[in-house]
């Protein structure tokens, strides 16, 4: 059973995590756990110093992470962005699209499941900051904007 | 029509794949139905009060015989020998076995279909207008973006967990047939100094709540629709309510910040989303608009309609409506007949559906959102050879857009959301005004019925609404009047303390004896409701 996921090079981020507010009112942390709800735009102006961006998800139904990861990796945060909470086998690659990069979910996965999730889709129809190339972009090589 | 290409064929062939491994898994028990529910529900599979229900995507509406025969043979093998048409142009199996359900997915994925997204808390089948590419007044065939638009929700990594349902039309005429403002976002695509973009409506809805969708942006061009699309989602999925499921359409949200707040808050996103490339190029609108252009239409063809038959010109008056290509015609198949379920149709009807389709309509047809069928290019000669074929399967109803033409839900007959029977009802309302001299008589009405609140049935945008509500453990039907779902889009006010069964066929009587006393000249049920307001109408009732 997979207990933790990382798809980066090196170690994990060890530092714990703290909360937005304590983040952004002090703090030469350098790890920082967003909670559903909160903005994580808020993170933007520090997102050189930091080196993990934990998002929970209360419930594997509460989408905002999503975007919050997407926000962060479109500004160029570069470091661990870490899904944690009621993360599930059937989110894996919509997660992975979003920009995430590492998993502690709630409850352990499967790892026959999870290779399995990861590599059914060969295609993808959006750009999204995974790096992937849409079907689009496959089908006009020659005029992909962006 | 658009045909998949080896991108789109893997795309669909693996979630079938993917779904047979979690209906193994639910069914081996390493899955609790709590478990399997949210997965089932991403792919359209609900479980109702009898059965499961497998609900199959018809994107914006279109398909071609091949796929019409298909869903005819799946009826007959897995299901009872009915599929349902739905106001969301799908189409519903009420009898479905679970173990069934990954074969059927496999079997529709041979003729490009699927159920991907019509249900859970995602972008929805995108619908349109039934009449795209063979109505005259449009812009555009607003098909190629509503498949562009297909392509790009289906399975959206960042949407996929909304707040709650999330549904998209896209039409390109002045005439709204497909209800565009009733939905979480509207397109309608516009020409302007000689490029196509859309006007975007957000925020309409029906449900408990409803709401006519406000005009959030006057000019998307047609390369940044995606983008400014994605604007709109993320500012949803970010700040929609999650704290009440009745509370967390996108309505609520543009409602409670304000249709100017939304709109500054899309606009700044929007102006972050278009540096990011997410648009496809102008030469993927290119590969997929000639999939939807004109076919190869016979010129020269005669206008004239043999008009012998009167029982026949009584159709074609009608359910032929005016095609923008001389000597071609849309017809209009009813799927209301006297005392039937709407929206219902056996295994041997869509068959046939199928058979004509290819026959007579280019191999082409579409589903409405009233729940009817269309062959969008049928030769005039041909109309009376269609007619009795229609006819003999008990096809050849006439009454588009009146008040045997009832939109109704499955209710409680199969639903296990609803609180009333819709069926029923719709059956004995259109048994009390559905013989042909009635219907012509009370002229252009559209009745709508929901058996319960979230107002599946359109029971808002009815000219006259119904809506069953549970009352201390009866069913009790309130009655609205005065809806819209047309580009006079309008909501329906409740008359009064709601009525049984029986008491809202005599209060819909008393209705339209107001109507038959009142009308002037050329007026409809609804304008002359519009011009007198609700007072006579509520006299009548319960005077």
């Amino acid at each position: 059973m997979v207990e933790f996921l990382t798809f980066r090079e090196g170690e994990a981020a060890q530092e714990p995590a703290v909360t937005v507010e304590s983040f952004t009112g002090q703090s030469n942390s350098t790890a920082v756990r967003i909670e559903a709800g909160e903005d994580a735009r808020e993170l933007l102006p520090y997102l050189d110093r930091l080196s993990l961006v934990e998002v929970n998800f209360p419930a594997f139904g509460d989408g905002r992470g999503y975007s919050a990861a997407r926000i962060l990796r479109e500004a160029g945060y570069q470091g661990e962005l870490r899904a944690v909470g009621d993360v599930l086998v059937d989110q894996l690659v919509a997660m992975r699209r979003c920009g995430f990069d590492s998993f502690r979910p709630d409850k352990a996965l499967d790892d026959a499941a999870v290779e399995r999730a990861l590599n059914r889709y060969a295609d993808v129809y959006q750009k999204t900051v995974d790096g992937r190339s849409p079907v689009w972009a496959k089908r006009h090589p020659e005029n992909v904007n962006g | 029509m658009y045909r998949y290409d080896s991108y789109d064929q893997s795309i669909v062939d693996a979630r079938v794949e993917e779904f047979r491994d979690q209906v193994q898994r639910r069914l081996a028990g390493q899955l609790t139905e709590d478990q399997f529910k949210p997965l089932r529900l991403m792919n359209g599979l609900y479980l109702q009060l009898h059965a499961y229900m497998l609900r199959v995507a018809i994107p914006y509406g279109t398909l071609n015989a091949r796929q019409m025969r298909k869903l005819g043979e799946i009826a007959r093998k897995y299901d009872k020998g009915y599929g349902h048409f739905t106001t969301r142009t799908n189409l519903q199996y009420n009898w479905i076995k679970l173990a069934d359900a990954p074969d059927i997915l496999a079997e529709l994925a041979t003729v490009e279909m699927h159920a991907i997204q019509t249900s859970g808390n995602c972008i929805r089948n995108i619908s349109s207008d039934q009449y795209a590419g063979v109505a005259a007044d449009e812009v555009a065939d607003p098909r190629p973006w509503a498949e562009l638009l297909r392509q790009w929700s289906t399975f959206h990594p960042e949407f996929t967990y909304l707040p709650r349902k999330f549904k998209i039309c896209v039409i390109a005429s002045e005439e709204d047939r497909a209800a565009m403002r009733l939905h979480d976002i509207g397109l309608k695509l516009v020409q302007r100094d000689g490029r196509i973009g859309a006007e975007v409506y957000a925020g309409g809805g029906m449900g408990r709540t409803p709401m006519v969708g406000p005009l959030i942006k006057d000019f998307v061009p047609e390369d940044e629709i995606v983008s400014y699309l994605e604007a709109c989602l993320r500012v949803y999925n970010r700040y929609g309510r999650r704290d009440n499921k009745f509370k967390a359409r996108i309505k609520i949200l543009v409602h409670e910040l304000g249709v100017e707040e939304y709109k500054r808050q899309v606009e700044e996103e929007f102006a972050h989303m278009r540096t990011l490339g997410l648009n496809p190029p102008t030469e993927e609108l290119d590969r997929i608009r000639p999939y939807f252009a004109n076919p190869a239409y016979e010129q020269g063809l005669s206008d004239e309609i043999d008009r012998s038959d009167p029982a026949f010109a009584l159709w074609v008056d009608r359910q032929v409506a005016a095609h923008k290509q001389p000597g071609y015609a849309i017809v209009n198949i009813s799927l209301k007949p006297r005392g039937g379920i709407p929206g219902d149709a056996s295994a041997e009807q869509i068959e046939l559906v199928a058979d004509l389709a290819e026959r007579y309509s280019i191999d082409e047809l579409r589903v409405t959102h009233a729940q009817n069928l269309v062959l969008p290019h049928v030769k005039k000669a041909d109309l009376y050879a269609i007619w009795q074929k229609l006819d003999e399967a008990g096809l050849a109803e006439a009454n588009l857009d009146l008040i045997g033409d009832i939109i109704a839900c499955p209710g409680l007959d199969y639903c296990s959301l609803a609180n009333a029977r819709s069926i029923p009802l719709a059956q004995k309302l259109s048994d009390r005004f559905g013989s042909p001299e009635r219907q012509k008589e009370l002229g252009e009405l559209k009745l709508k019925i929901s058996g319960c609140i979230n107002a599946c049935g359109h029971h808002h945008a009815g000219h006259i609404g119904i809506l069953g509500v549970d009352r201390k453990g009866v069913e009790n039907f309130q009655l609205l009047l005065g809806g819209s779902g047309a580009q006079d889009a309008s909501l329906g006010q409740i008359t009064g303390p709601g009525f049984s069964e029986d008491g809202v066929v005599d209060a819909i009587e008393k209705v339209t004896n107001v109507y038959l006393a009142e009308r002037e000249e050329g007026e409809r049920f609804l304008d002359t409701y519009r011009r007198l307001g609700m007072k006579p109408f509520k006299e009548a009732i319960y005077g």
